[in-house]
């Protein structure tokens, strides 16, 4: 009977100490979700005017550029996967991954060939363990990510795509990372950043309709330099997204975690004191009983 | 006299915002000067310094270590790559 009271004190002290963990855990995310959610929003105007300038380029002027046409064929293609360096954020690494599976079996399917990238050692460690190969890995400071980092990125990609696929470059890269909507919904996203898809302004804005610019220098040489700007920005625009969703993520399942902590500890509390007061009954009644031999005999 | 709309965006932050009758920056072909009414204008900034005449105060210089401008209606967008306001930006990182 000691026995059992033991057991359920153990496991009650152990899950008051996990739950201090997933408090702890849940209060820095919560802190840090709100700078990560100005970053991202602070990145806007960049990414706004990098947009803006690279349609106007596009759009206006018929230049052949190699970052603008699409290849003929399509043989091989670099996916970059974002994902987070720690656990304890739920499914967020979990899911990406899935996304990031679905799109090379799609890819594969197409017949080309697949160069994965990875950020975050969560993606590292699950190519690790199957024995999978990939190309680079950059790890650390995924939920507070640098633009030096995305500059990085960038650059490989670029000389990848800028390579030719006899010489083991690649024809596209995709970018699966997840995009923060809100507190509540983060949704894993896949996109395609080069060949690129210059998104036409909406029309509607009256404002935002483009002037037709003078270029300085020629309109290829402006090009040769917006792109790869805009190629950096819109990586860093998505690890940022994926740095608030990882936190947002990591937020909600440390607080669920902490709450079936509490049930739990509730729950063994329970249990312990009913082990204790069946002792108590089963010592009084065989006292009772012992006295009761006695008297008899 | 109209007046220029400037913005100064670098990567990771907004840098500065505001009216200036003039804005000269160094491009990669050499100096520009832009004032009101300046023609559509594309372009590729150097490293270098940018000079803000604010419509009051003092002139404004911001290092910038390489980016574009786009000047259109009397809009200037400078987005930078790294942009520090008074000085130049290798300065700082040396």
């Amino acid at each position: 009977m000691g026995a059992q009271i033991r057991v359920y004190r153990q496991k009650i002290v152990s899950t008051t100490s996990m739950r201090k963990i997933f408090k702890a855990m849940e209060l820095i995310a919560t802190s840090r979700i709100g700078k990560a959610r100005a970053r991202v929003s602070s990145s806007l105007p960049y990414a706004n005017a990098i947009t803006r300038a690279v349609s106007a380029v596009a759009s206006q002027s018929e230049i052949d550029h190699p970052l603008t046409t699409e290849p003929e064929q399509i043989r091989r293609a670099a996916v970059l996967i974002m994902t987070s360096d720690r656990g304890l954020a739920g499914s967020y690494s979990a899911t990406v991954l899935k996304q990031a599976e679905s799109l090379l079996e799609l890819l594969r399917e197409e017949g080309k060939e697949v160069k994965p990238y990875l950020v975050g050692r969560k993606a590292q460690a699950y190519f690790d363990f199957r024995g999978r190969s990939y190309e680079q890995v950059w790890t650390g400071g995924t939920d507070a990510p640098e633009f030096e980092t995305a500059r990085e990125i960038g650059r490989v990609l670029l000389d990848q795509f800028g390579t030719d696929f006899e010489d083991g470059g690649v024809d596209e890269i995709h970018v699966v990372y997840t995009r923060f909507r809100s507190m509540v919904i983060q949704e894993p996203t896949v996109v395609r950043l080069l060949p690129l898809e210059v998104v036409e302004e909406e029309a509607g804005s009256e404002s935002d309709l483009l002037p037709l610019y003078e270029y300085e220098p020629e309109p290829e040489r402006v090009l040769d330099a917006l792109l790869p700007r805009y190629i950096e920005s819109r990586i860093f625009a998505a690890l940022l997204q994926a740095a608030a969703s990882e936190l947002a993520a990591r937020q909600r399942a440390m607080k669920s975690a902490g709450d079936n902590a509490t049930d739990l500890i509730k729950k063994y509390t329970r249990l312990r004191n009913t082990a204790r007061q069946a002792e108590i009954t089963q010592e009084l009644s065989e006292i009772v009983a012992g006295a009761d031999a006695l008297s008899a005999s | 006299m109209a007046e220029l709309e400037v913005e100064i965006v670098a990567a990771d932050h907004f840098v500065w915002s505001g009216a200036a009758t003039m804005v000269k920056a160094r491009t990669s072909d050499g100096e520009i000067g832009i004032l009101p009414g300046h023609s559509p204008v594309l372009a590729i900034l150097a490293e270098g310094e940018l000079a803000i005449q604010p419509v009051s105060g003092e002139r404004l210089t911001v290092g910038v270590d390489g980016g574009f401008f786009s000047v259109d209606s009397n809009r200037v967008v400078i987005v930078a790559d790294n942009a520090r306001i008074g000085g130049s930006v290798t300065a700082d990182t040396k």
